[in-house]
């Protein structure tokens, strides 16, 4: 917006600049602090004597004879065993994606479709269910899981984890589907389509940005969940999220504290690759039910 | 769309929601009403030359059989909820009875458990979320004065707080806000207090706390509130410059009201996510000072001997009528508007 009329003043301007220069200190220095830290020893990063050993690294020179070290990288991945986490991830992560937006495309293209009552309460009942926090649905699940015993394994996370992702989806699935406009379906119908037909090679061809972007936040989701990965798998299939925590729960043992540090670069650096690329996809879903709806 | 039709395109994602958050809630009700077995204990009579000595111990056997035949536990009824570690009916009573003055009464409730958990969630709700808005709007109206060339960068580095998990987002502050960490050195330095650290204040804690919680939330209101303002009709904007009102004032009354629905949008979701803070409180360990009701369940449900599903359930029962109460302005309201829509 950038009004013809409107004349800043250079203080407003120098305001707003500084503003925004503290501000992405703020939001990004922590990641780039910890990124520069994960190439040093404990000792420096985690200094009791002088903080400012983090930057010469002092002590990373005098145990390893370089300014940075990949070491903490190298363990953490074959003996922290990070390198089965990834992979947890990336199943659970690949899964909970597909089956998500599989669901959530035929629900909310039911949903914008239909002009019945029910169909304003199912979307009331979503945002209730969208409110939960996950813990109080854990504490539901943990007892019949283990009566069923079915705890502790990848495909129970993934089912848990697409339901709780389903509330979200299918709002945002919705007002996505509502600005496709009927007429395109109406006329396939007439044509001779079923509605199944309509839905696969009418309307899921011109949805895709609205796929993309559901996508990404199942994503989102299933990669950074913690909660429901921690307490419903057990230690051999923890996904990168808790495996991380485990690292600090033995904190006593030296090299553990950077398996932590590297482990959280190693687990941020896709997401942000990712968020980088499908930058415009994510902010649309963000406000999508917000500005649409 | 025909009523048969719906149901075969909603079954797949109906039946996910019913099986798993619709019963989950059922079972924690359930749950909510049992509790652990007692241990079963037996008397052993030992007898040595100097006369014989009765002693209590846990019979082992005994106890497990009971375990595995009522896996459930014996039921409880609402004791659970009344108990020490939850609402503490009886214990409230007695403070009323014994203290002298009401601070000392509210110093003594607050210090059980589950009130703990209450007035901190509570508080962190109460800060978090109006500091959210007001940053995020901030944050929205300054990057929306910047050449258009360079706000893609510039939007990457904001969102960077929000797309992270809360654990990571945590853990990644604490390392540099802990004594031995970049920003805690300095500040012992500049305090001159060798020992101030994050864990050693509960007032210090509770702060990092809220202030991480307004770092991690702030982009998503900015993202929202940004595109919202994006929406802004240019004519009532330059009418007002044209009529000589000042940069406040358009603000004030024109885009505020335009963006008005979106900001309780965000409130609403801001409220809902604050109310189930937990992962912050691992990532700074900072379990000592600062409970939530998330984490109390969270704690019941990694108990080392055996796992409380009654005390958990009966603390997730309170935070889903705590979400309801949050809720209820709102479902009261679309309600209403839903019915002048028909």
């Amino acid at each position: 917006m950038e009004y013809g009329l409107d004349k800043r003043s250079n203080a407003l301007k120098i305001f707003n600049t500084t503003f925004i220069i503290v501000w992405l200190l703020v939001a990004c220095f922590p990641f780039i602090w910890t990124f520069w830290g994960s190439f040093k020893v404990r000792a420096d990063f985690f200094s009791r004597a002088d903080w400012w050993y983090a930057i010469t690294a002092f002590n990373t020179l005098l145990e390893t004879g370089g300014k940075f070290t990949t070491d903490a990288y190298s363990q953490a991945w074959t003996e922290g065993e990070f390198w089965k986490a990834s992979r947890n991830t990336v199943i659970v992560t690949f899964f909970v994606v597909t089956i998500s937006l599989f669901l959530g495309t035929l629900g909310a293209y039911a949903l914008s479709r239909s002009t019945r009552n029910y169909a304003f309460w199912i979307l009331i009942a979503a945002l209730i269910f969208r409110a939960m926090p996950h813990i109080t649905l854990v504490s539901g699940y943990l007892f019949p899981f283990f009566q069923l015993q079915i705890w502790g394994i990848l495909p129970t996370t993934i089912v848990v984890l697409v339901a709780i992702n389903q509330p979200f989806t299918l709002w945002l699935l919705y007002s996505f589907f509502k600005t496709v406009p009927k007429e395109l379906d109406e006329s396939a119908l007439i044509d001779g389509c079923s509605y199944f037909q309509a839905f696969r090679h009418i309307i899921m061809p011109v949805m895709w940005p609205g796929v993309i972007t559901a996508g990404l936040f199942s994503l989102m989701l299933a990669y950074n969940d913690f909660t429901v990965t921690a307490l419903l798998l057990n230690q051999e299939n923890h996904t990168m999220v808790p495996k991380i925590q485990s690292y600090l729960g033995t904190n006593q043992h030296e090299g553990n504290l950077m398996w932590a540090v590297s482990a959280v670069v190693s687990a941020t650096a896709p997401l942000f690759m990712l968020v980088m690329f499908f930058q415009r996809q994510v902010i649309s879903g963000l406000t999508a039910g917000a500005v649409k709806g | 769309m025909p009523n048969k039709t719906f149901f075969w395109f909603f079954l797949p994602t109906g039946l996910a929601m019913i099986l798993f958050i619709g019963l989950p809630i059922i079972s924690t009700g359930i749950q909510s009403f049992y509790a652990q077995h007692d241990q079963v204990v037996k008397e052993v009579k030992k007898c040595d030359p100097f006369g014989c000595t009765v002693s209590i111990v846990v019979d082992q056997e005994k106890t497990s059989k009971i375990r595995e035949e009522k896996p459930l536990g014996k039921f409880n009824g609402f004791g659970t909820y009344v108990d020490r570690n939850h609402l503490a009916i009886e214990e409230i009573g007695k403070f009323w009875n014994e203290t002298n003055s009401f601070g000392e009464f509210v110093d003594q409730v607050t210090n059980l458990p589950f009130y703990k958990a209450l007035i901190f969630t509570l508080t962190y709700c109460l800060f978090v979320t109006p500091n959210v808005l007001l940053l995020g709007f901030i944050i929205a109206l300054s990057l929306n004065a910047v050449t258009r060339r360079i706000r893609g960068p510039l939007i990457f580095g904001t969102i960077l707080p929000m797309i992270v998990t809360p654990l990571v987002g945590s853990l990644v502050l604490f390392w540099m806000i802990d004594a031995e960490g970049i920003i805690g050195a300095n500040l012992q330095m500049l305090m001159d207090d060798p020992y101030l650290s994050l864990k050693s204040s509960k007032t210090l804690t509770w702060i990092t706390i809220i202030i991480y919680g307004i770092w991690h939330h702030s982009p998503f209101a900015f993202v929202v509130f940004y595109a919202a303002l994006q929406t802004v009709p240019q004519e009532p904007v330059e009418a007002a410059i044209i009529d000589g009102a000042s940069r406040w004032q358009r603000v004030r009354h024109i885009v505020l009201p335009h963006i008005y629905p979106v900001v309780t949008f965000v409130a609403l979701i801001s409220l809902m996510d604050n109310f189930r803070v937990f992962e912050p409180i691992i990532g700074f360990s900072a379990e000592g000072s600062a409970q939530s009701l998330s984490w109390l369940i969270y704690d019941n449900l990694v108990n080392e001997e055996v796992i409380l599903f009654g005390s958990a359930a009966a603390t997730s029962m309170m935070t889903i009528v705590g979400i309801a109460i949050l809720l209820a302005p709102v479902l009261i309201r679309t309600w209403k508007e839903f019915r002048t829509a028909r």
